[in-house]
């Protein structure tokens, strides 16, 4: 058996919606040319001095909010430290001493069991610019180019307890972080933007024990799946150390996506920030009627809508955890609701065409052009026994991608399902003088039989025919003939 | 003495400034003189004084998010010692 226990805390980055910077009026719009959407202020100039944005106040706080935080009435920013070529000021203004929201929690599903995982920490912080390295790597590359358009884009840092002890629980708790910022709206939260990025730090220790291992502090993962498997074989590293005797050295490594290994990036042993109030920016004083009303601007949340759509349209917990974990999924599911009263089988076409489409075409559901009311009037045709459920994954093709209404299509292809029992009664006729050993088959016994006589009226139907009447009429049509 | 020798280097080096020996002697001796004046403050009774958390004695000063014109490209690297397509360029890091 396991030997060791991982044990895994997160520190998310999370880039707030605004349309300017933490302290200046720079446009903080994603992939611009470099160095265009910069000043004085956030090329770290000297004597440059910032403002407060106050959009930021009230994003960092719906989201302390929405992760369960108290609310710090009286907090500020200081600095802290140190020198790189992406932060221009050689500090960069966080919240060190006061973050604005602390002790908050999320519950996260994982294998069937709910866990809540605590958070101690969400502060505001400025983002340093971006470096693009000549070689490719930091390491290899002889010379690097800075781009501060991203210098001082502002930021809430999430910091996790150390509580979880998998991959998998790293990743839940990632989702469901992502689901809650999206649904309040406080951050894109896109990875592949870099709107969240997430550092992973990951230490062992024997089962049993409680004081923590030696961490290392996991960079670079580019996807909820990435950091999972950064994790996983970050934990099975630092036990091979142990096992082969050896310690754990703290350090930064980063996720090497190729390799499928994390490689060691820099010895990190308690790095000096002299971290001290930022003297230039005044302290921020919220009252409680203002955090209430926050409060009050946070929309229903994906855990409580989750529950609403098992508790009251009677969803299986799985598809109403799937359905939540996207705002874009869960609003399409409502609106589609409000219109044709059969949830499950809602859920059913989102979770089964809907994200096989969106997957394949590697589309977001915004981009796609089904609307929740074309897909209603599908399934009231499917309903009504108009259209097959074969015919209408077709159809529901077409709508996705060129956005027609399902009835126009059907038109259009000739789909519509016969239904008509003297037309039907025609072609089963036909398909049994035609077939007289699959016939002689049947009455003998092979009840199976009866398969290929359906395969060879839907053949002649090109699908068309109504499967139930065809199976109906079929097993009369043999009875008596017997 | 507060302030030790080794304390003057790892500041110097923070700062990347380039320290005699004896500018190391001067330095060290003048931090802790200006340590040593502050230690008056220790000696005043401060009972029933608010503790200050910050040093600005006014707050809440915010700005509305409203874009405001960045800096003309030309300006941005105007004080760049070496540039690449739009970046500045910096040696080499680790």
């Amino acid at each position: 058996m396991n030997r060791y226990e991982a044990v895994i805390g997160l520190e998310v980055h999370v880039e707030l919606k605004t349309d300017t910077k933490l302290f200046c009026g720079c446009s903080t719009e994603f992939g611009k040319e470099p160095n265009t959407q910069v000043c004085p202020v956030c090329l770290g100039l000297p004597g440059a001095v910032g403002v407060l944005n106050k959009k930021v106040v009230e994003l960092a706080t719906k989201a302390g909010l929405a992760l369960n935080c108290a609310i710090g009435t009286y907090t500020w920013f200081d600095r802290k430290n140190y020198y790189y070529p992406d932060l221009p000021k050689g500090f960069q203004i966080s919240q060190v001493f006061r973050p604005i929201a602390y002790q908050g929690h999320l519950d996260i599903d994982v294998n069937g069991a709910t866990k809540r995982v605590n958070i101690t920490r969400a502060h505001i912080e400025e983002d340093p610019g971006k470096l693009v390295h000549s070689g490719g790597s930091i390491t290899t590359s002889r010379y690097s180019c800075v781009d501060y358009n991203r210098s001082g884009m502002p930021l809430i840092e999430i910091v996790s307890e150390p509580e979880m002890h998998s991959g998998e629980e790293a990743k839940a708790y990632l989702e469901k972080l992502k689901a809650i910022l999206e649904c309040i709206g406080v951050s894109d939260v896109k990875m592949e933007q870099g709107s969240l990025r997430c550092d992973a730090n990951v230490s062992v220790r024997p089962v049993g024990t409680t004081t923590l291992g030696t961490k290392t502090e996991i960079k670079n993962m580019n996807s909820f799946r990435s950091v999972q498997y950064a994790i996983e074989y970050e934990v099975e590293r630092q036990i091979d150390v142990l096992e082969d005797g050896g310690r754990v050295i703290q350090e930064t490594r980063g996720w090497d996506e190729n390799r499928g290994i994390t490689v060691s990036m820099r010895n990190k042993e308690n790095p000096d920030y002299r971290c001290f109030i930022e003297p230039e920016l005044t302290p921020i004083e919220l009252t409680e009627e203002w955090i209430e009303e926050v409060k009050a601007s946070i929309p229903e949340l994906p855990d409580a809508r989750r529950k609403r759509l098992v508790e009251e349209h009677g969803l299986p917990e799985y598809d109403a955890g799937v359905i939540t974990s996207s705002l874009a999924l869960a609003e399409f599911f409502d609106a589609t609701l409000k219109e044709f009263p059969d949830a499950k089988s809602i859920s059913n076409w989102i979770m089964g065409e809907l994200l096989r489409l969106l997957n394949a075409r590697n589309m977001e559901l915004s981009e796609a052009k089904i609307t929740p009311s074309s897909l209603a009037a599908l399934l009231k045709l499917i309903e009504k026994g108009s259209i097959s459920n074969k015919m209408a994954k077709e159809v529901v093709e077409i709508m996705f991608d060129e956005g027609k209404e399902p009835d126009q299509i059907i038109k259009e292809k000739g789909m519509s399902q016969i239904s008509d029992e003297g037309q039907l009664a025609q072609i089963i006729a036909e398909v049994i003088a035609k077939n007289p050993k699959s016939v002689a088959d049947y009455q003998a016994g092979k009840k199976q039989a009866i398969g290929f006589l359906v395969g060879q009226i839907m053949k002649a139907t090109k699908g068309r025919a109504n499967p139930g009447l065809v199976n109906t009429m079929l097993r009369d049509k043999l009875a008596e003939e017997a | 003495m507060k302030i030790t020798e080794q304390n003057v280097e790892q500041v110097a080096l923070f700062s990347r400034l380039e320290l005699t020996e004896e500018d190391k002697a001067v330095y060290t001796e003048s931090l802790n003189t200006i340590l040593d004046y502050l230690d008056m403050l220790d000696k005043l009774d401060t009972n029933n004084i608010e503790p200050a958390a910050h040093v600005l004695s006014f707050k809440n000063v915010f700005r509305e998010d409203k874009l405001q014109s960045s800096l003309a490209k030309e300006l941005v690297l105007v004080n760049a010692p070496e540039e690449e397509a739009g970046c500045f360029k910096v040696p080499r890091i680790v």
